[in-house]
């Protein structure tokens, strides 16, 4: 994308107030604490914990047998949002862990060197176990490796292969699903102490389907002029529940309906979605972006966008821990098939030819102005590939494309102004396209 | 380069290990890939498949009619122009170099691809490559992670069978399994001249110098098993009479550098600051199976698998699951007499650097003495490395650790 344009004088869309407050906020809200609430007192409750990753999380398998997952990728993100991440990155590095790698894996091993504080201030409880399922990225290998030296606890692992072709292959499923049977499910018995039963491991399976299928019917309602949702910003937290440890519970079934009605809702009042600082008014550009957002100074790159009307109608980040809008759901019909093809369609697990294909299609079907790739120093497995996506999404759709870098977690590596002058140019050259367009 | 006179005692001949390192040399900087030319031509039938780093079944290749070519991306040979706008600035060097050579038609000869699941970065590069050169054939090879030989040995027999599928569906002979009884044979004996080599490399290191070997060993990947194996074996035997007087180095081992490759300058640089390299993972792929394959094995291409499965090298894009971070290194420690560890990655192997940590915790509960330092295949200023190492080994040297 070229920079080179003048910045522009245009006034920013004016935010107006919420006509109704998001109430499944607050639910979500409430199920984290509780979540945290039951960590905190796992040990003295008996209950084991287990450590696992977002992308192809067994949850409803942990569900199943009364696990308690902790999923240190949050704790993260977490860390950058509370301001706490810098920190421990410093800590890490000290440490001897190199300034050129992942900042996830760095954070999560500072905030355990610093006496390891979640997000809610209290102690997290140490691993039992260690549910190395590893989907999209080399470097949870790695991450849990680490893991294991700090707490000398038991791993198991969960190998899911890649597809390049966006294809699952019976040999890719069989070989998972073999895995789950002989290695994953008797470690996690073993571990809980009682055998799987099969029958609660389908009625969590159900309870992730109806789930998913609000949670689509959120993505899909962006396509409605104006788009009742931030697909990106606000998607970050729609994905909360259903990326974690709540998929498969009745609280995320009742989080995702209500989610769902108050997007229905704010179709219906012509409303856009909510913001940092209120209600999103005029909505002058349609988005799509791949890629992760940056956490440390999150509002402040929402208001980025907010304050230019930019809303964003789809994004990759928010399939990273499911792809769902493509017809996938669980189904508790085959439950051991069915969790190897959940692990196995991730996003980040996909061919880049794939990535480019889905991410075409969601410019197409929402109509989008451009799409924008934030690109993040700490994730090859998002990032090596960006740039020939962003000429060829440009090549096959002719809509204009942006590239910004930040980091996730890391503030060294988040220039507010070098990005928004980047938006501002990119912003330009969506209207210079219009009026060409027009002409 | 050391000369003997020649018979008339007119001019001077250089000895033939000198002679077999320069043909190596010629072989490792020719980036267009002579040597692999010439096989086609003289195997019209065969197709050369390249391969980026690090293992990857080459007898399966061989056994179907196809060369298996190693691709180190450019080294500090080429310059980047292209390449560079595919990669943001964190990413390292090889992914670049590699499409600069490919869009540059340095890779013109090859008549396929293959990415072997080492990191995020070559998975990706895999996906880009299918993008950029869409008419030709490139496969992803997902290597297990899972070491069971019911679960991780199945799926990867079946990968294998899907490559070679694929391979015959373009023009490659049909598998036949006498034909890979007889490449594991020749990858068997080829690994067995490597031994020799290291062993000989380990008891004198000024004899053998790391940097030498690590010329014969990157021809290797331009040339079959076979005909490799006779030239390591030949420069075995010539390298024994060739005159060399020890020096007092430290030993060591190098380790990170399996991928993306160092400038044979800074391997040289090491050694003259003091260090005979005793091991390295440099070449990994041509080592990465540490004990002969099975080529006997009623069901050759199960064996094939299983040799991934059970003597695969520990190194850093392999899951270590119950075995003991950084065992495996302080073994080789210990194998060799080393006196310590140089670690050298490049800058932003992930794999590499994510590993360092852990390695460096085990050397230090056994009181092994290391350095590190990162590179990138282009490095052409080598005085830091150099002062470093140069302290690293006077420090060894005079307390045996470092001060
Ligand atoms: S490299 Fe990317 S996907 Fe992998 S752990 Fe880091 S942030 Fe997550
Ligand atoms: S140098 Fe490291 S990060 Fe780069 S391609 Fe090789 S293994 Fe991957």
């Amino acid at each position: 994308m070229s920079t080179a344009l003048p910045v522009r004088n245009r006034p920013p869309v004016s935010l107006r107030p919420a006509t109704a407050k998001d109430s499944s906020q607050d639910r979500q809200k409430q199920m984290i604490a509780d979540h945290y609430e039951k960590l905190a007192h796992a040990k003295e409750n008996g209950q084991k914990v287990v450590y696992t990753f977002v992308p192809g999380n067994l949850t409803e398998l942990l569900q199943a047998l009364d696990l308690l997952p902790v999923l240190p990728e949050i704790n993260a993100l977490q860390s950058g949002m509370r301001q706490k991440s810098a920190g421990y990155i410093a800590e890490a590095e000290k440490a001897g862990h190199s300034e050129d790698v992942c900042t996830y894996v760095k954070c999560d091993i500072g905030m355990l060197k610093s006496g390891n504080f979640g997000p809610t201030g209290t102690k997290l409880p140490e691993p039992d176990l260690l549910l190395l399922s590893y989907t999209g990225c080399f470097t949870f290998l790695k991450w849990f490796e680490l893991l294991r030296e700090e707490y000398k606890c038991p791993v198991v692992m969960l190998h899911v292969p890649y597809q390049p072709d966006g294809k699952i292959s019976p040999e890719m499923r069989e070989y998972v699903v073999n895995q789950l049977r002989d290695e994953v499910i008797p470690a996690l018995e073993k571990l809980s102490g009682k055998k799987l039963d099969m029958d609660k491991l389908k009625e969590h399976l159900d309870l992730s389907r109806q789930a998913e299928d609000d949670l689509v019917k959120v993505w899909e309602s962006a396509k409605h002029k104006p788009s009742p949702i931030d697909g990106y910003f606000g998607g970050v937290y729609y994905i909360g529940p259903i990326f974690t440890s709540f998929r498969g519970s009745q609280d995320a079934v009742e989080y995702y309906r209500e989610l769902r009605a108050e997007c229905e809702a704010r179709i219906l009042r012509n409303e856009g979605p909510q913001t940092p600082d209120g209600l999103m008014g005029e909505q002058r550009y349609r988005l799509v972006v791949e890629g992760p957002p940056n956490w440390t100074s999150f509002p402040d790159f929402w208001r980025m966008f907010a304050k230019e009307g930019a809303v964003v109608v789809a994004s990759t980040y928010t399939r990273v821990g499911g792809l769902y809008d493509t017809g996938f759901r669980h189904d508790s019909s085959q439950p051991l098939e069915t969790m190897a093809d959940y692990c196995l369609g991730c996003y980040t697990n996909l061919g880049l030819p794939t990535r480019v294909d889905l991410l075409e299609r969601y410019i197409r079907e929402y109509e989008a102005d451009g799409f924008l790739i934030n690109s993040v120093k700490s994730c090859n497995s998002f990032s090596a590939g960006q740039l020939l996506m962003l000429r060829q999404l440009e090549q096959r759709t002719g809509v204009p494309g942006g590239f910004i870098e930040s980091d996730l977690v890391d503030p060294r590596y988040f220039s507010k102004a070098n990005i928004e002058n980047r938006l501002q140019s990119y912003f330009q050259m969506i209207d210079a396209r219009r009026l060409r367009v027009s002409a | 380069m050391t000369e003997t006179t020649n018979q008339t005692g007119a001019l001077p001949l250089p000895d033939r290990a000198s002679q077999i390192l320069a043909q190596a040399r010629t072989m490792m900087d020719d980036l267009h890939l002579g040597p692999v030319q010439r096989w086609k031509a003289a195997n019209p039938d065969g197709l050369a498949i390249g391969y980026m780093p690090v293992y990857v079944p080459r007898p399966l290749f061989e056994a179907i009619g196809c060369l298996p070519v190693t691709i180190f991306g450019g080294g500090d040979q080429v310059d980047i122009i292209r390449g560079d706008s595919y990669f943001q600035s964190y990413i390292c060097h090889i992914p670049r170099s590699a499409i600069e050579l490919g869009l540059n038609g340095h890779l013109n000869c090859l008549d396929g691809m293959v990415f072997p699941s080492l990191c995020d970065v070559i998975r990706n590069l895999g996906g880009m490559w299918k993008m950029l050169f869409p008419d030709r054939w490139s496969s992803y090879l997902d290597l297990p992670q899972n070491f069971a030989l019911h679960l991780g040995g199945k799926f990867y027999g079946q990968e294998l069978k899907r490559i070679a599928r694929e391979l015959h569906e373009r023009g490659a002979k049909a598998y036949d399994p006498e034909a890979l009884r007889q490449a594991m044979r020749n990858e068997n004996r080829r690994r067995l001249a490597i031994n020799v080599l290291d062993d000989l490399r380990r008891s004198e290191p000024w004899r053998l110098p790391a940097s030498d070997l690590y010329v014969l060993l990157r021809a290797g990947g331009l040339m079959p098993a076979l005909d490799h194996a006779e030239l390591l074996e030949e420069f075995a035997d010539a390298v024994r009479s060739r005159p060399a007087r020890p020096f007092d180095n430290v030993r060591v081992v190098l380790v990170g550098a399996f991928c993306e490759q160092p400038p044979l300058d800074l391997i040289r640089t090491l050694e003259k600051s003091g260090c005979d390299i005793v091991d390295d993972d440099l070449q990994l792929g041509l080592r990465y199976i540490e004990s002969a394959m099975d080529a006997e094995a009623a069901d050759p291409l199960e064996a094939l698998a299983n040799a991934f499965i059970q003597f695969g090298a520990a190194t850093a894009s392999r899951y270590i699951g119950t075995a003991e971070k950084g065992a495996a290194l302080l073994e080789k420690v210990k194998a060799t007499k080393a006196d310590g560890v140089v670690f050298a990655a490049a800058s932003f192997c992930d794999p590499a650097l994510l590993d360092q940590p852990m390695l460096e915790a085990a050397l230090d509960r056994a009181s092994v003495p290391f350095t590190s330092f990162k590179f990138s295949e282009n490095t052409g200023q080598f005085q830091v490395i150099r002062e470093q190492a140069g302290a690293f080994s006077d420090s060894v040297k005079l307390w045996g650790t470092v001060q």
